[in-house]
């Protein structure tokens, strides 16, 4: 069972630390909504250093390009989805 | 680094006319990573973990695959409405029921509606669903697409000569996982009548991608 079903609203943790991390530095803080998940997968950031487990919940997480761009060109539909592990994402209220 | 140019003999080939200098692949300088890459190559044959003709062998391979195979899944989809649900349900399967197996990733296909349109790019670094098109095009490992594509994704489509009304949604899609993303375009009008091989002939690989309508 993962932690947060599609609709959920999240934040992605603003944080900067070293490694081979794969959350986008344009996305860090960015107020998004969970679209789908995925399933567990090894978490790039300890197969970087050739360490698997334990495995991490990855969502395809949905955010507006105008949130993401207050000075976006084009519809107020457009969005920018990414895929995000679990222990990126912070609940909101 | 050291930068040592050869000035080697211009032998090849060369009989059409173009005004700007004749393109030397061989006299480029390595990039560090490159330098690493081959370093590291030859240090695994050396100590007799692959052979060379093992890694030639997986270039061959991997050179094989293009976006045809991609053009197959999409045709199957467009005149298949249980494959089509198949392949929204599990790409994996539904890649491999037609001989292309997919290993490592999770393919993914999104679909491009009257109202939604898709496109796929990688800010990281290249990802692209290998297994199935091949190597991505040189422009979708550039700083610019990648960079551009997520910021000002209409203006980027607009240069690949892709005009989208304001009534539909982009959907940019940053593969920064395990996902691979296939576009499955809009099958066109007027092709009712066109067979499964001459729809699969249709499909390009800029529209599996979604820089480009057919």
């Amino acid at each position: 069972m993962s932690r947060l079903s599609p609709g959920a609203r999240v934040r992605v943790r603003e944080d900067y630390p070293p490694g081979h991390i794969r959350t986008p530095v344009y996305l860090r803080g960015k107020q998004g909504v969970v679209e789908r998940y995925f399933g567990a997968f090894e978490n790039p950031e300890r197969l970087a250093y050739n360490l698997t487990g334990p495995k991490k919940d990855l969502y395809k997480v949905r955010f507006r390009a105008t949130d993401l761009w207050p000075d976006y060109q084009g519809s107020p539909k457009d969005v920018i989805e990414a895929d995000i592990y679990d222990h990126w994402l912070e609940t909101m209220g | 680094m050291n930068s040592d140019h050869h000035h080697h003999d211009h032998d090849h080939d060369h009989d059409h006319d173009h005004p700007h200098a004749p393109p030397q692949p061989d006299d480029k300088v390595h990039s560090y990573y490159q330098i690493l890459s081959i370093a590291l190559k030859e240090l695994l044959i050396e100590k007799g973990v692959v052979t060379a003709a093992q890694v030639r062998q997986f270039i061959e391979k991997r050179d094989s695959i293009t976006p045809a195979n991609g053009a197959k899944v999409v045709a199957r989809a467009w005149v298949d409405p249980a494959y089509r649900a198949r392949l929204f349900e599990d790409g994996n399967a539904a890649a491999a029921e037609l001989g292309f197996p997919i290993t490592g990733t999770k393919l993914v296909a999104v679909e491009n509606t009257p109202d939604t349109h898709n496109v796929v790019v990688c800010t990281l670094c290249s990802c692209y669903p290998r297994d199935l098109l091949g190597l991505p095009p040189a422009w979708y490992k550039s700083r610019a697409y990648r960079a551009r594509v997520v910021r000002e994704p209409r203006a980027v489509l607009r240069e690949f000569g892709t005009e989208l009304s304001d009534d539909v949604a982009l959907r940019v899609h940053d593969s920064t996982a395990d996902i691979r993303f296939l576009v499955v375009p809009q099958r066109p009008a007027g092709t009712e009548n066109l067979d499964e091989d001459a729809l699969a002939a249709l499909v390009t690989r800029d529209s599996m991608i979604g820089v480009a309508r057919i």
